[in-house]
């Protein structure tokens, strides 16, 4: 989910066990809200990327960005530039009743989302794009019935020929 | 040559420089105690009352002289008892590394006998902290462990070592002494932009915080005070850093000077030294410094903008900016500002003369405090628990060299002073004195037995009204004086306790009496104990309440 005033942070953390504790029990202590929060691995071994989304003002930003570069294990923060290629991906279990069936499928079609698993009662979709993408499916597929959602949160790249790490 | 881990902690924390320890045995640190047994002559470990105790020291002994001071305990509830200690140096970014030992690895998670998962636990109070996994990393880790204590801005590292860690045995290499990352220099940029808006400025005040307490720069302070015809404060972590000066007007903020927190509030420029503009210095941050510009030299970026908005903010070596700016600036003189600044301190005087009027003839903090300065040998480091005490010695104690206050600042700890008093005598040997109050010894005085059996000679100024004073004051101004749970009504004899301990004890009624026992107690071999009689109602003034302004400063007690 995007928010309105809401950006974007990425972040180069060393790739060892407790580094997510501690830059998370960091915006518990500092008192930050975060969005949304995704960890995975990187092109390099040695660092692993969280992509942050967050909502505030000028001031919010900036302590956040400072705070998050005192961490020992940090390595890299980029606010990402609005351009930057923002995905989600979300499982949503939908009821899968006759009237419907067909309407739902219409809908998966023009999203670009896939179904992943079919049975008489109910249908599991798999979407991924733009947050507000994702938003809005989740919007159309509320009167059918939402039995079950989860959403992995956003990663990002920036466009071009740069890399964040490479960034001065 | 394969040594086992407990070996190879010692033997980095002897190639790190340290000759001193402080810490307390226990089960999961018995292998780390054997090697200190083997390593005895490299190594002076202080076996204190309570891990408390080791902490606070290890804290004095980095106050007082700037290096990493080290504690050592066990795991479990030995480990949990650093944890105030820890976050008293986290607040105040003093440089220590805390060692604990934990379960084996195959133990771990398994809720073991005095297991905790330590370093959970002091994760937001440490700078940064470790679990050793492996043998392999101890002695890179400890390196680290103390390069990143001491470098940029300071702060506590812990290393919790499982106890298969302890006894594994690895091939030790040699690491060198950690370096003392240098800090940037900030662009000449930075250093123009802060020349001319000091050029500009009519009434200029220098601002000192504990970011430059210890780097021995007071001389160059007051010779640039003196250039650009600026007032010089300090916030409390900032005392010791100038010594006394005419130009020094003293700590400002909550129970600051009055001439300095009002020198501050009306100046148009605030030159800021490794502050970190805490919610006690500046009261109400909406209200603070309204007039002013602000520039703020400090090693920590995060630092900037935090509290206070400020106009320039130069990040990096705050000495090589300070000099670099002073040597820029043109010589300025401020005529207006100067007399304004007499006034102020004019004032400061009546007010103060009006309290001593209400204290005719009896002991009053500021004499005790006066006896103080009066009596101690030159070099004296002057320790201080928390409360009322405490704040009085920020206000009349004289420092005659950086370092030489150690207290808790932005923790607040009661219960510091003892321990970081003999921390303080064993890294230094000079004289040591602590400041506190029946409240605050009575939380650690079990350290008094560590003071008694390495007759550290420290001596103790205990400042008994009964009562837990500053809670009090407040209960007074704040609470329509509803004394709740503040009065002690405790019989403890400390002349008594202090000779039930092996300690000196004397009680003192009047200031010969006080005078009589300080000259007495400097000359000791060991610790004593000094009872000082103090009337329970005395306030710590003048005093902004919490969240106030400059203008609701409180100056007298109807």
């Amino acid at each position: 989910m995007m928010k309105q005033g809401s950006f974007v942070i990425a972040v180069y953390v060393d790739n060892k066990s407790g580094v997510l504790t501690r830059v998370t029990s960091m915006f518990t202590r500092r008192g930050f809200n975060i969005d949304a929060l995704t960890v995975g691995e990187t092109e390099s071994p040695e660092y692993s990327r969280i992509t942050i989304c967050m909502s505030g003002d000028g001031y919010a930003k900036e302590q956040m960005i400072n705070q998050l570069r005192k961490q020992v294990n940090v390595k890299k923060v980029e606010v990402l530039e609005d351009t930057a290629i923002r995905r989600e991906l979300m499982l949503i279990k939908i009821r899968n009743e006759g009237a419907s069936r067909s309407d739902i499928m219409t809908v998966v079609d023009v999203f670009r989302a896939k179904v992943i698993d079919y049975t008489n009662g109910e249908m599991c979709i798999e979407v991924t794009g733009e947050p507000s993408k994702i938003d809005a499916f989740v919007e159309i597929m509320k009167p059918y019935g939402i039995l079950e959602m989860c959403r992995t949160g956003i990663v990002a790249l920036e466009r071009g020929s740069g890399t964040l790490l490479a960034k001065v | 040559m394969k040594l086992t881990g407990a070996e190879i902690l010692i033997e980095s924390l002897i190639e790190q420089g340290v000759t001193d320890v402080f810490g307390y045995p226990g089960g999961q640190v018995i292998n780390i105690y054997d090697a200190l047994y083997k390593y005895q002559d490299k190594i002076n470990h202080v076996l204190t009352a309570h891990e408390q105790g080791a902490s606070h020291a290890a804290d004095g002994y980095s106050r007082a002289t700037g290096k990493v001071g080290v504690c050592i305990a066990t795991s479990g509830p030995g480990a949990t008892n650093l944890v105030t200690g820890i976050a008293t140096a986290m607040l105040d970014s003093i440089p220590m590394v805390a060692i604990t030992g934990n379960v084996p690895c195959s133990l771990i998670g398994k809720d073991s006998f005095q297991e905790i998962d330590i370093t959970g636990v002091t994760l937001p109070i440490t700078k940064h902290n470790y679990f050793v996994h492996k043998i392999e990393d101890l002695a890179d880790i400890v390196e680290e462990a103390f390069s990143i204590a001491k470098s940029g801005r300071p702060g506590p590292v812990l290393i919790d070592i499982p106890k298969d860690v302890q006894v594994e045995t690895y091939e030790h290499t040699p690491h060198a002494l950690a370096p003392k990352i240098p800090l940037p220099k900030v662009a000449e940029t930075g250093i123009e932009q802060a020349v001319a808006l000091i050029k500009e400025a009519k009434r200029p005040y220098i601002y000192i915080g504990g970011g430059a307490a210890g780097l021995g720069m007071g001389k160059e302070i007051i010779a640039f005070a003196e250039k650009i015809d600026a007032g010089v404060g300090c916030s409390f972590m900032g005392l010791s850093a100038v010594q006394s000066d005419a130009r020094f007007l003293g700590m400002q903020g909550m129970h600051g000077h009055y001439a300095s927190s009002m020198a501050q509030n009306e100046a148009d420029l605030i030159l800021a030294v490794g502050v970190r503009f805490s919610d006690r210095a500046t009261g109400n941050v909406k209200k603070f410094a309204r007039n002013s510009k602000i520039i703020q030299l400090d090693p920590d970026f995060a630092e900037v903008n935090k509290n206070v908005r400020v106009d320039l903010g130069l990040v990096g070596d705050v000495a090589d900016s300070f000099s670099r700016i002073a040597e820029k600036c043109e010589k300025a003189v401020h005529p207006e500002w100067a007399t304004r600044i007499s006034e102020l301190k004019a004032q400061e005087e009546e007010n103060e003369k009006a309290i001593a009027l209400q204290s005719e003839g009896v002991l009053t903090p500021k004499k005790i405090i006066e006896a103080v300065n009066a009596t101690k040998p030159a070099g004296t480091v002057i320790t201080t628990d928390v409360g009322q005490h405490q704040m009085w010695t920020a206000q009349y104690a004289k420092f005659d060299r950086p370092r030489r206050f150690v207290s808790s600042g932005g923790l607040g700890t009661m219960g510091f002073g003892l321990g970081a008093a003999m921390g303080a005598y064993v890294a230094t040997k000079d004289p040591t004195v602590l400041i506190t109050g029946d409240g605050s010894f009575g939380m650690n005085l079990n350290e008094l037995a560590t003071a008694v059996t390495y007759n550290l000679p420290i001596v103790i100024v205990l400042m008994n009204n009964g009562v837990l004073g500053m809670v009090r004051q407040w209960q007074t101004l704040f609470f329509g004086k509803r004394y709740s749970n503040t009065v002690l009504q405790r019989k403890t004899d400390f002349v008594a306790l202090a000779k039930a301990f092996g300690a000196n004890g004397v009680k003192v009624n009047t200031e010969e009496e006080l005078f009589a026992a300080l000259h007495t107690a400097w000359k000791a071999n060991g610790p004593t104990v000094i009872d000082v009689t103090v009337e329970k109602d005395e306030f710590v003034l003048p005093m902004l309440p919490p969240g106030g302004a400059i203008d609701d400063m409180i100056t007298k007690v109807k």
